[in-house]
Parts: structure tokens; C-alpha cells; sequence
């Protein structure tokens, strides 16, 4: 939400490009079950500015998943109903024609999913499948060239010998390999929207590392705007500039990810924060768990849909947190952070009661 | 609900949808409420009730005796040949001489990196796997010698939490007989009681009794988790094998697991064996915590030493690539050691020190000898010939003594090896200390 100034790369050259380059307003994906129509994402708005990365977390079926797939169009149009704006680089990605959308993804936007050996295809050659990507967007292209550039993204992504690794299976790859030659099919075509969902979950915390580095040398090199899904939060505190807090499908807390991770004001921010040891904490913090399930989707609570794992409601005057959405509003440690939330001071619960649970050693810092 | 199997896949997040239609308005005093965690039943829940129930670091007790001790362990999985006739051409070396106890009551953490034997100890633990040399002394029987019907009675004693409660659970059978199986196994209690206790301990790990006789899919995630911890509690072991028993769980469920996991160990007096690849929630959960790389244990010690003040490069590495929530005050990523390429193959494993390979303080005598697991404190074990702080690695190995070679790792002649604390399980009373170069004591 912070204005930067444009840098003078060669990817950011259009007219369109300024502003941010992905701009999502008032989102609402709905599915038709046998059991009723579920809303898995609604009233979702943010924005990603090319060279910067936005942090989304949230427990599984949050909608961290669901409204990422609809701004790269991977939602069947015949039963989702998607409705709000999804602008990519200016241009209206809602109800974009299929034959639209494919020129656009995987072209300016690409996506990086979690699961590499099930993203892959089992029977054919990782260059095979890196090279479809190149000649799909580059028609004029020949096998040669799309064989080069697949060689040359290999490398890029830090592949042992990529000239003879291209001719590999999947399976001959490592987890971490494989994670690899997704990244580089996602970058093949340069695109300027990176979609990573949950990219190092299932890898040790070493290759995670090198993941996480080569993402970053990437984004600097070519300025790209990159959307990551994770429930680490220490990934989201070393990756992102902005984050998005995500519950039942609604955003329940924006802002900086220090603003988030050092002054949350949301007791579900709080809960997650709380329920993640840290290796560098000090071991008199407890863990201290979300009471709970994540809600139905199908008929989601009333009110504010965290108020049955709350334990913070009792603060708020009366039946609010039961019987009103509070609003996304401007939280009071400055106006990009958002947080939707009845409580009245959050700062003071925050400090005197939560964090000398979670985090004893930090509170005897600030004293 | 409707039965149509269908209906569930269409609901985006399963997990969700797993108890979607049952949960509805959460009407936590609901019968239906498949959803009944003990914990949000009441309402009204405070955040100091809710923090009381959590957990602050498990605490080390340093008197207590073993109740387990694994001596020497190997196991080496054939491979075979392609072709009719399938000779053995080389063996996959998953575990290679490892010793540790597990203290009564306590738990031992088991870390490293896919690949690194550390599953592979679990499953010789509980005899999944017969092992190929080494000793497990449990209760004064060697786990390892025991044919599989001198092991009937003791498995008992020593159970198993799964990692994927979605594929550990069979989904044709009612969680009163997944829980109840193994009393009918070993024939511990009278038919009839069989499901009293299945309900004593459903209670035990926090789902509603009543729900005895549900099927696997009508539960989430972390309810399944809890059936197998109920399953593995059944017999009153002695010793549980967790393995990554949290990994597969959302995160604001892992807390809760992890919670009760030492509810268990408070209320029970179980000893854990508890296998993780995530550092954090096994720095919270045990106070003792044995690194591996490549089937051997590089690092063991108590928690302060392993996360305060590790000796082993590969340690080092591996705790500098955890992600750090508090960067977040400071912005920007943490340096960390880069840990290039892939771990070796455990078929043919580098010569000497088996992380030399990674290692940017390798020098000749790694790759000549390997350095023993030395104890270098009074709870701590490192297997490296520069052992040293981090930025505080000596020039020299501190070995040569010990094994009677020089600094290039070629023997002396005449020397005669002092080392006579090789790989025993437990700790000694005296050490061998880096910075004198002798034996120190407490």
C-alpha cells in the first residue's frame, strides 16, 4: 500500500505498469456444494507492487489458496461464481475469456505450487516440460531454442549440470531439485506476477533456505511482484514486505510484516503467533494453542467469524463479537495497518497480558 | 450431512469440510458436534485459562535412569540387482553405529535432514525393522536379538504415534476398534470391558467418548492425530516412538497436540522418542536432542548446548536456516551458512566424516578418519575433528591425540590412541576438554 519508486529495470518499462501491478478489490469466490453454496474467500482486497512481496497466512481452508487460484483464472468458471476485480498489470482478469487468460498466465503471471512431484508430469522429461511453457508463449520459437532457455533456467535456479539434467524425470530429481525446476518453469517467461503457494513445505529446512535465497535473487534480478503462501511465519518474517492475515475467507488483519509480527492487533494473529515455538525464544514462553477448529464454511458463525475460538471476547461490551462483522479498520499503530476486530485497546491486551505468556524475555526488553 | 461422497470433495479446503456440516453454527453444546474438543466446550473461555493449559519447555531431570538404551545400532537395507537373478550389489547404510539412551520419563529428540536415518530409528525402536547389528536394551531385554515371538510381549511397552494421521488410521474400521485392536491383541482386559476403556481413553487425549463409533473421515486433522496417540496409549507404554507426529497438522493444531503430548508425559510418566525435522517444536518438547546426518549421530546433548552453543558445523548450518519470526523487528533475512548441494548417498557414503563433502572446514584428516562421537561436556557429544563455537572453529583438529594420527589424519608411528570413551550411550562423568586437550571432570 506504500508507494515506491519505480527502479530502472528493464522489466518495468510499460505505462501500465505504474501503481501496482496486481490490484485485487472486493473479492468473492463462491462454490456450489450439494449443501449449499460456500464462500470460500469474500470482501478480500489487496494490492503488490512489482519488486515487493506479500505474505499470506492462514490455517488450511482460510481461502489463502482459493483467492490466489482466481487471480491466475485456475477456477472451473462453469461452478465458481467469482465476482470483485482482479486488475493484472491494468487489465481485468474477472471474466476474462479462457483464450485471454492463457496468454497471461504463465506468461506475466506464473504460480509455483506446493507439491513439485504432483505438479510435475511423472511421464515426461522436466526439459520437455520446461520448454512446452517457453514455446506456448513464444510461438516463433524453435524445440532448439526452447531447449537452450529451458538449459539456461536450469542453471538459473542453481541445477547441477542442467545440459544433462534437462533429459531427467521427475522422479530422478530430488525434493529440492524438483522445487527447483518448478521455479524455473514458473520464471521461464519472466513473469512479472510469482504466485508461490506454500513453496517450502514439504522440504527440510536447509534446502528451504537455498529456496527461499534463490526466490529472493530472483525477485531482486527481475523485479517481479511475488505473492507467498505459507503458514511459517518465520518464512513470512524473512520474505515478505507486506502480510495478510487470512480467517474463514476474510482479511483479518494487513499491514507491514513488522507491524504484524512485533504489534499485532488481532487475537487471531495473536493465537498464531502464540501456538509456534521459536527456536531462539526463551523456554519459559508457552505454547499456547487456539482453542478449537477452523470453522464451517457452509454457515459460518455469525458476527466476527473468529469469536468461537476467541478467548479474548469477553473484553468486548456486550454480544458484538456474536452479532456484528467488525470492519477491516486502521489499527492504531499507523493507517496501512488494518485489523477487523471489536477490541477497544488491543495494544494494552496485547503487551500485558499476551506477550508476557508467549514471549517473556522480549517484555523485559522493553521495561 | 449427505452421504454422497462427492458432496465433501467440492468443498475447497477438505479439511473444513471434513466437519463442515456437523459444526455448523457451533453450537458447542451440540450432541452432534463432532468437533467437541474438551477445550472450547465451555464458553466464555478466558485467555488466562486458555494459557494455562499451555505448556512452557519441557524440563531435563539429569538423574533419571534409562529406561531405554540403543548401543552400536545398524541397519543396512540390501539393494538389489536388476534382472531374474536379484544378487545384492551394495547396501543402503540408513542407520550406521548409533548409541543413545532415552531417560525414563524424558524424551530424546531425534533431528536432521530427510534421508538421515532418523525415521529409520524409529522403526528398529519398535522392531518394524529387525536391525542389523547393534543392541536395544529395554527392561533387560535386547529389542534387537528377539525373534518377532519373543517380541509379542514387550511391543506393549514401546508404541508408536504415526506422522499422517490421514493414511495411519484404517478408514473401514470405527474408532472404538482402531483404539480397541490392541487390547484384543493382547488380551488384556475381558471382552466386555474392552470398550470402557477405549472410552477412558478417548477422554484421555480430549475427543467425546460417545464418538466410539464413528469412522476415521468424520474427524479433522488434529482429532485423527489424537486417535492415534489414543491408539498408541492403549497398552500404557513405556516408551512412545513419535514420528513427526505434528508435521502433517495445521499450525494452531500443532500447539494443541504438542500440549497434550506432555499432558501425557506429566500424567503417564512415558518416555518419548520424538522425531522431527522442525527445530522449534522439538527445542520445546525435549530437553535432550541427538542430530543426525547420514545414518550416524553428529551432535547429542541437552538442550542449552545443542541450541545455545553447537559444536558441529552441521548443527550450525541446520539452525541457521530456521526461518526466525522476531527478523521481522529487523527486516531484511538473517546471514546464514549456505549448505550447498544435496546430502550424499547413504549407499556409498563419503569416506571419513561422512559432511566433509558440505563441510567449509573440512581439511585432509576428515576424509581419512572419521571423528568419533567425543563427549566434550558433561551432557554434550560431538563427532568433528574442528569442533568449536560457532566463528571459534580451532585451525587444528582436536582429535589427533585421541587417535594417534597427525593433523593430515596419517597415523604416527608409536602413537598409542588415548581414546577410551568411544560411543558408550549415556554420558560419562569425565570429558575430554577442547581447550586443555584432557580429560576434565565435573
Amino acid at each position: 500500500m506504500t508507494s515506491v519508486p519505480m527502479t530502472q529495470s528493464s522489466a518495468a518499462e510499460r505505462d501500465a505498469s505504474e501503481g501496482p501491478f496486481l490490484r485485487v478489490e472486493d473479492l468473492k469466490v463462491t462454490f456450489p456444494t450439494q449443501d449449499g453454496p460456500v464462500t470460500a474467500v469474500q470482501g478480500l482486497s489487496y494490492s503488490v507492487e512489482k519488486g515487493k512481496t506479500l505474505g499470506i497466512v492462514g490455517e488450511s481452508g482460510s481461502g489463502k489458496s482459493v483467492s490466489s487460484m482466481a487471480v491466475m483464472g485456475l477456477h472451473d468458471t462453469k461452478s465458481a461464481k467469482i465476482s470483485g476485480s482482479i486488475r493484472v498489470d491494468g487489465t481485468e482478469v474477472v471474466g476474462l475469456g479462457e483464450s485471454q487468460m492463457r496468454a497471461l498466465r504463465g506468461n506475466s503471471m506464473a504460480m509455483i505450487f506446493q507439491d513439485a512431484l504432483a505438479a510435475l508430469h511423472p511421464f515426461y522429461k522436466i526439459g520437455a516440460q520446461l520448454s512446452e511453457a517457453y514455446l506456448v508463449h513464444h510461438s516463433s520459437a524453435s524445440k532448439r531454442d526452447a531447449r537452450r532457455k529451458a538449459i539456461e533456467m536450469l542453471d538459473r535456479v542453481g541445477i547441477p549440470q542442467p545440459d544433462r539434467r534437462v533429459d531427467d524425470f521427475p522422479h530422478q530429481f530430488s525434493g529440492g531439485m524438483r522445487q527447483r525446476a518448478m521455479i524455473a518453469m514458473g520464471l521461464i517467461n519472466d513473469p512479472s506476477l510469482l504466485i508461490a503457494d506454500e513453496p517450502t513445505t514439504a522440504l527440510d529446512v536447509t534446502v528451504q533456505a537455498q529456496i527461499l535465497d534463490l526466490l529472493q535473487d530472483l525477485q531482486r534480478e527481475f523485479n517481479s511482484a511475488v505473492i507467498i503462501i505459507t503458514h511459517d511465519l518465520g518464512v513470512i518474517a524473512e520474505m515478505a514486505d507486506d502480510v495478510l492475515v487470512m480467517y474463514a475467507g476474510r482479511c483479518v488483519e494487513y499491514g507491514t510484516v513488522k507491524q504484524i509480527l512485533t504489534t499485532p492487533e488481532m487475537p487471531y494473529t495473536w493465537g498464531l503467533l502464540s501456538s509456534i515455538p521459536d527456536v531462539h525464544a526463551s523456554t519459559d514462553a508457552r505454547l499456547i494453542p487456539i482453542p478449537g477448529n477452523p470453522p464451517s464454511l457452509l454457515r459460518p458463525p455469525t458476527g466476527c467469524s473468529f469469536h468461537p475460538r476467541c478467548v479474548h471476547s469477553d473484553k468486548v461490551p456486550g454480544d458484538l463479537c456474536r452479532t456484528e462483522l467488525p470492519e477491516l479498520l486502521p489499527a492504531s499503530s499507523g493507517t496501512a495497518h488494518l485489523k477487523r476486530c471489536h477490541l477497544a485497546d488491543p495494544v494494552r491486551v496485547y503487551e500485558t497480558e499476551v506477550l508476557p505468556e508467549i514471549a517473556p524475555d522480549l517484555v523485559e526488553e522493553t521495561r | 450431512m449427505t452421504q454422497d461422497p462427492n458432496a465433501r470433495s467440492e468443498i475447497e479446503p477438505t479439511e473444513v469440510g471434513a466437519n463442515a456440516a456437523e459444526t455448523g453454527e457451533r453450537e458447542l453444546h451440540d450432541d452432534h458436534d463432532v468437533t467437541a474438543d474438551h477445550e472450547v466446550l465451555h464458553e466464555g473461555l478466558d485467555f488466562a485459562t486458555v494459557a494455562g493449559m499451555g505448556h512452557v519447555a519441557s524440563e531435563l531431570d539429569p538423574d533419571a535412569p534409562p529406561v531405554l538404551t540403543i548401543d552400536n545400532l545398524k541397519m543396512y537395507f540390501p539393494v538389489k540387482s536388476a534382472g531374474v537373478v536379484r544378487r545384492t550389489i551394495g547396501h543402503v547404510q540408513a542407520v550406521d553405529g548409533i548409541s543413545f539412551e532415552v531417560p525414563k520419563g524424558g524424551s530424546l529428540g531425534l533431528v536432521g535432514e530427510s534421508g538421515c536415518g532418523k525415521s529409520t530409528t524409529g522403526r528398529l525402536i519398535t522392531r518394524l525393522y529387525k536391525p542389523t547389528g547393534g543392541s536395544m536394551m529395554f527392561d533387560g531385554h535386547d529389542l534387537a536379538k528377539l525373534s518377532s515371538r519373543e517380541m509379542k510381549p514387550l511391543r506393549r511397552d514401546v508404541q508408536m504415534i504415526f506422522q499422517d494421521p490421514y493414511t495411519s488410521l484404517n478408514p473401514r474400521h470405527t474408532v472404538g476398534t482402531i483404539v480397541g485392536a490392541p487390547l484384543e491383541v493382547h488380551n488384556i482386559v475381558p471382552k466386555n470391558q474392552v470398550l470402557k476403556r477405549v472410552q477412558e481413553l478417548l477422554e484421555v487425549v480430549g475427543l467425546n467418548p460417545e464418538h466410539y463409533n464413528r469412522y476415521p473421515n468424520e474427524f479433522s486433522g488434529g482429532q485423527r492425530q489424537r486417535i492415534g496417540i489414543a491408539r498408541a496409549l492403549t497398552l500404557n507404554p513405556k516408551v512412545l516412538v513419535a514420528d513427526e507426529p505434528v508435521s502433517a497438522l495445521d499450525v494452531s493444531i500443532q500447539a494443541q497436540v504438542v500440549n497434550l503430548l506432555q499432558d501425557i508425559q506429566n500424567e503417564f510418566d512415558v518416555a518419548f522418542l520424538f522425531i522431527a525435522h522442525d527445530l522449534a517444536i522439538v527445542r520445546h518438547f525435549c530437553p535432550e536432542i541427538a542430530v543426525m546426518y547420514l545414518g550416524k549421530i553428529v551432535e547429542i546433548g541437552d538442550r542449552e548446548t545443542i541450541y545455545g552453543r553447537p559444536h558441529h558445523p552441521y548443527t550450525q548450518a541446520l539452525l541457521s536456516a530456521v526461518p526466525d519470526v522476531k527478523q521481522a523487528a529487523i527486516g531484511g533475512r538473517r546471514e546464514r551458512i549456505r549448505l550447498e548441494g544435496d546430502v550424499p548417498s547413504p549407499i556409498n557414503p563419503p569416506s571419513g566424516c561422512r559432511f566433509r563433502t558440505r563441510c567449509q572446514f573440512a581439511q585432509e584428516i576428515c576424509a581419512k578418519v572419521e571423528p568419533p562421537l567425543l563427549q566434550i561436556g558433561s551432557r554434550h557429544k560431538v563427532a568433528c575433528h574442528f569442533a568449536g563455537e560457532l566463528g571459534a572453529h580451532p585451525a587444528t583438529p582436536v582429535t589427533t591425540d585421541l587417535l594417534g594420527v597427525d593433523d593430515q589424519g596419517t597415523p604416527v608411528p608409536g602413537a598409542t590412541p588415548t581414546n577410551t570413551q568411544l560411543t558408550i550411550p549415556g554420558y560419562e562423568k569425565t570429558w575430554y576438554d577442547l581447550t586443555t586437550k584432557q580429560t576434565a571432570g565435573a
